[in-house]
């Protein structure tokens, strides 16, 4: 079956002041209908860049330099001004981290539901009203909050209301940036309980954003570790769990130690940022650099479905890990 | 409403100090200033005048407390005194009768000037790096940076002497009577070209470079990227989200805007011969008619304060932030 | 930071970064604006200092016949009365810029303390100061400025004084709000818990960062000193007999320099203010973009936008 989405070789470069910063190089994974896949790393690894580049809303000074994004085949680099309009958020939607900032604070939800309906499907206001209600119900809110302005209504029902707005055009994919990073542990539970039902209710994809590994493996079916614009790990979200073979996602999982167990020594992250010519990845090096390309390496099929980025020297090792 | 009241407060408070302000200055003036008056009125002051400027400045024996509080009074029962040098006409007839032409020079200038200041920088900031960005900001703030007074007098060099397109001065041609009358109305229009474009064309950069900075600013926020994702037409984020949003602090600096204009079209009045309260101003400044003086003085605050408190008003009605607390 | 972390959205309200990687100064020798401004004002500076040399005695000697056109024996013109343009120009420049600079200066000055005051000590003292800022700030200015002049003995001094006291109020709101972002601030707080005396860090933990921003405020309020001064002085209340650009176009028009098409009269003078207001405005511009690197000027790189 044809990839939901599919990236290939995507650089997206910075350019600032006489230097260039990459943000994302050689990233390539694809989805599969109805998949969630799970792309994980911290702060400023080029996760959220790479969601951008999507939907092609990465701003100036951001620029995609290569590669390929294909939509059910269509190629979204191609897209002129007007198909990319209707293209967006009828086919790939976005939820945006926080939910507050991505809400227009002078109109009402209601306005900013209706807007949806009116500009994709024409519908008319009275029409377009009553599909907002039912969409409110469908994430469980009370459709006589319609006419309540964003900053009426608490942290997770704001949420939830982007959620719902996500879905309203019943798009094949769904891209989720950090849904709930902004919001405290309990209703971070509801909301991933939300997601669930309406992913098994509606069948779309999910691109899944984050940082919390923990949530991540719980909801993904296959997930990909980010590090300085690379994906350094890709493959089975219970594979990745039960044993990953790259330093750096091992690294990351063990960001969360789990409550209880043996005492361990928890490693850091190198925080260093990548530029053209730099690595910056410094975990887990071999004593002899001289084979070192300062980059970090392409991914590997190790097993079949399993992809590490390891130099040739390495990867003789196996998952001997 | 807590915001409306409060903002009412400290409007009442800031013309209490105009008050206060203009009781305090004639009494500890340095300088003598009875005797000034007298050399300036080569001693052809009448008893009554005389008596006025007395009571004026505090040189009637009565306690400077009572004083003060009969100074009040007087002004929130509109008794603002009697002018000096259109002696006895009282001031507040005075300025009633003029303050009509400045509220219509200063209106017209400032709305078209705000309104299409407004369009103008929404328009350049959509199109960053456009004609309207890139070159008309600095030809604004050059513009800008005229003095009021000057450009009225180039305007009125150029379109008044050398090209005869438009009259010089006053309100309406003299002799005409005034109406309800087309042909009055239009003479009034004809008159009120000069004046109301000095002031737009130097007041136009502000409003322009406002907005286009805030829209800029607004442009980045989250929520704009987000409309951008849900797809909906250029325009339609351009008006419904941007704009709408920019607009708020626009709104907040229409009311400092005000003050500014006032002072504009007081200067333009000066040079046209508008006959405005600006004018008026200045003759009695001239004719040391201090009572007349301290009359428009206040009128001026009391008429920006009102302005301010329609701003907020507005604000309110815009900003659903503020509205329900 | 991570080299990821560009240009984050932030509210329009939010305090102005200081630019660390290129001193400021260099950053504004770079850009063609500061440049510009910065070249007029120093050529004005240096017409001022020089008018003895270039014109020499008193410029409001009456010289000639008058009202002549602009002629090889007086490059400008002659005044109505007869004395000559040029002279009068070049002269009125020192009195226009010391007293535009004077009350850009110490308006600047007591806008800071009052800013810094309240930022600092904040609650009461706070709530004061702003509300003696916003009182003045909503009073009228070119009224309240008539009025007070009108009051006071005519001079030099009473005009300085005058144009302070109606000047200030704008700057301190500014400085007040970028202050109390600074002061919230940990290094601040670290600096009051260790037991800095309130002016130590006022002024030397605070005031040094706002720079850009101080800077800001005294070009505004220097192009305030220079346009007020001679707003009041055309309307005759400014000191009459000192020559200044003011006064001279006080004197143009109340010779009817207007009426008998003697343009040269009141253009030289007027287009000097202007040049000088729009020198430092561009100065102010530069400061802002360096500041707000938002407001750059993005060339076509719009296209993938989409």
């Amino acid at each position: 079956m044809e990839p939901v989405l599919e990236v290939n070789g995507l650089r997206v470069e910075y350019r600032g002041d006489g230097r260039t910063v990459v943000g994302a190089d050689g990233v390539s994974f694809s989805i599969g209908s109805g998949e969630i896949f799970g792309l994980a790393g911290e702060s400023g690894c080029g996760k959220s860049t790479i969601a951008n580049a999507v939907t092609r809303l990465l701003k100036p000074p951001a620029d995609i330099t290569a590669g390929s994004i294909r939509f059910q085949g269509r190629d979204v680099l191609a897209l002129d001004a007007r198909e990319l309009r209707a293209f967006r958020w009828r086919e790939i939607a976005m939820v945006f981290q926080s939910a507050m900032n991505s809400l227009n604070p002078v109109l009402t939800i209601g306005e900013q539901i209706v807007d949806i309906f009116t500009t994709h499907e024409r519908m008319r206001k009275r029409a377009a009203r009553e599909r907002a209600g039912e969409l409110l119900q469908l994430v469980g809110i009370d459709p006589g909050r319609l006419k309540a302005y964003p900053h009426q209504l608490s942290g997770g029902m704001r949420q939830r209301v982007v959620i719902a707005m996500a879905v309203a055009l019943k798009p094949r994919l769904l891209i989720m940036d950090e849904p709930t990073t902004a919001l405290d542990v309990v209703v971070q539970q509801e909301i991933m309980a939300q997601i669930r039902d309406l992913q098994r209710e509606l069948g779309f994809s999910i691109l899944f954003i984050t940082h919390d590994m923990s949530l991540m493996i719980e909801l993904s079916d296959r997930m990909g570790v980010m590090y300085g614009g690379r994906i350094v790990e890709l493959a089975d979200a219970k594979d990745l769990f039960a044993g990953p073979l790259h330093p750096y996602t091992e690294a990351l999982m063990n960001a969360f130690p789990p409550l209880t167990g043996p005492r361990q020594e928890l490693t850091g992250l190198f925080d260093a940022p990548r530029t053209a010519d730099s690595c910056g990845f410094h975990v887990g090096c071999p004593e002899d650099r001289s084979d070192c390309s300062m980059n970090i390496p392409d991914l590997r099929e190790i097993t079949p479905g399993r992809w590490v980025a390891r130099s040739k020297a390495r990867s003789s090792e196996g998952a001997s890990r | 409403m807590r915001l409306i009241l409060r903002n009412l407060g400290f409007y009442l408070l800031a013309f209490w100090a105009s008050i206060t302000l203009n009781f305090v200055l004639p009494r500890f003036m340095p300088g003598d200033p009875v005797s000034r008056m007298f050399a300036q009125a080569q001693g052809t002051m009448q008893p009554d005048q005389i008596a006025q400027l007395r009571k004026l400045f505090g040189l009637d024996n009565r306690p400077l407390w009572e004083q003060y509080v009969s100074y009040v009074k007087s002004v929130f029962t509109g008794d603002l005194g009697i002018s000096i040098s259109r002696f006895p006409t009282p001031v507040s007839d005075v300025i009633g009768s003029q303050i009509g032409w400045t509220l219509l020079l200063g209106g017209v200038a400032l709305v078209i000037a705000a309104v299409l200041g407004n369009l103008l920088g929404i328009v350049a900031a959509w199109r960053r790096g456009g004609v309207l960005d890139s070159a008309f900001p600095p030809l604004l703030i050059f513009v800008g940076s005229f003095p009021y007074f000057w450009l009225a007098m180039g305007a009125l060099y150029l379109f008044g002497v050398s090209l005869g397109w438009f009259p010089m001065r006053h309100a309406y041609d003299v002799g005409l009577t005034p109406g309800f009358n087309g042909e009055f109305l239009s003479n009034v229009a004809t008159h009120l070209v000069l004046p109301a474009l000095t002031i737009v064309l130097v007041s136009i950069g502000g409003w322009m470079l406002g907005m286009r900075n805030t829209m800029i600013a607004t442009a980045a926020e989250d929520y704009i990227t987000m409309a951008e994702a849900k797809g909906l037409s250029p325009s339609r984020i351009m008006f419904r989200y941007a704009a709408r949003n920019a607009l708020l602090p626009s709104v907040t600096n229409f009311g400092m805007a005000l003050g500014f204009v006032v002072g504009g079209a007081l200067l333009t009045e000066v040079v046209f011969a508008y006959p405005g309260i600006g004018y008026q101003l200045l003759i009695a400044v001239q004719g040391l008619d201090y009572p007349l003086m301290q009359g428009i003085f206040l009128t001026i605050t009391a008429a920006v304060l009102i302005a301010n408190f329609l701003v907020d008003l507005v604000y309110v009605r815009l900003d659903p932030r503020v509205r329900v607390r | 930071m991570t080299a990821i972390d560009i240009a984050t959205a932030t509210t329009p309200t939010a305090p102005v970064s200081i630019p660390r990687r290129r001193g400021l100064l260099r950053q504004l020798t770079d850009s063609k604006k500061a440049l510009t401004g910065l070249t007029l004002l120093a050529l004005f500076a240096l017409l001022a200092l020089l008018a003895p040399v270039l014109a020499p005695g008193d410029p409001s000697f009456i010289n000639s016949t008058g009202s002549q056109a602009p002629s090889a024996a007086h490059w400008l013109g002659t005044t109505a009365k007869g004395q000559d343009v040029l002279a009068l120009t070049l002269w009125g420049a020192r009195s226009s810029l010391f007293v535009g600079f004077t009350v850009g200066l110490v308006a600047t000055a007591v806008a800071i303390v009052v800013g810094l005051a309240a930022a600092y000590f904040g609650r009461v003292v706070d709530d004061a100061l702003t509300l003696v800022t916003n009182i003045f700030l909503l009073l009228p200015g070119l009224p309240l400025l008539i009025i007070l002049a009108a009051f006071l003995p005519p001079g030099t001094s009473t005009v300085i004084m005058v144009l302070v006291v109606t000047g200030w109020a704008g700057s301190a709101r500014v400085l007040r709000a970028q202050a109390k972002s600074i002061r919230g601030k940990d290094f601040v707080a670290a600096a009051v818990v260790t037991g800095e005396r309130p002016l130590r860090v006022m002024f030397r933990e605070i005031l040094p960062n706002m720079a850009s921003v101080v800077m800001t405020t005294l070009l505004g309020c220097v192009i305030f000193g220079i346009g007020a001064q001679a707003g009041l002085e055309f309307l005759g209340l400014g000191d009459s007999s000192v020559v200044s650009w003011g006064t001279n176009l006080y004197w143009a028009s109340n010779d009817g320099a207007l009426m008998t098409g003697a343009w040269w009269a009141f253009v030289p003078s007027g287009l000097c203010i202007a040049l000088v207001a729009f020198a430092l405005a561009l100065v102010n511009y530069a400061v802002d973009e360096i500041t707000n690197p938002r407001l750059r000027n993005r060339r076509a790189r719009r296209e993938r936008r989409g």
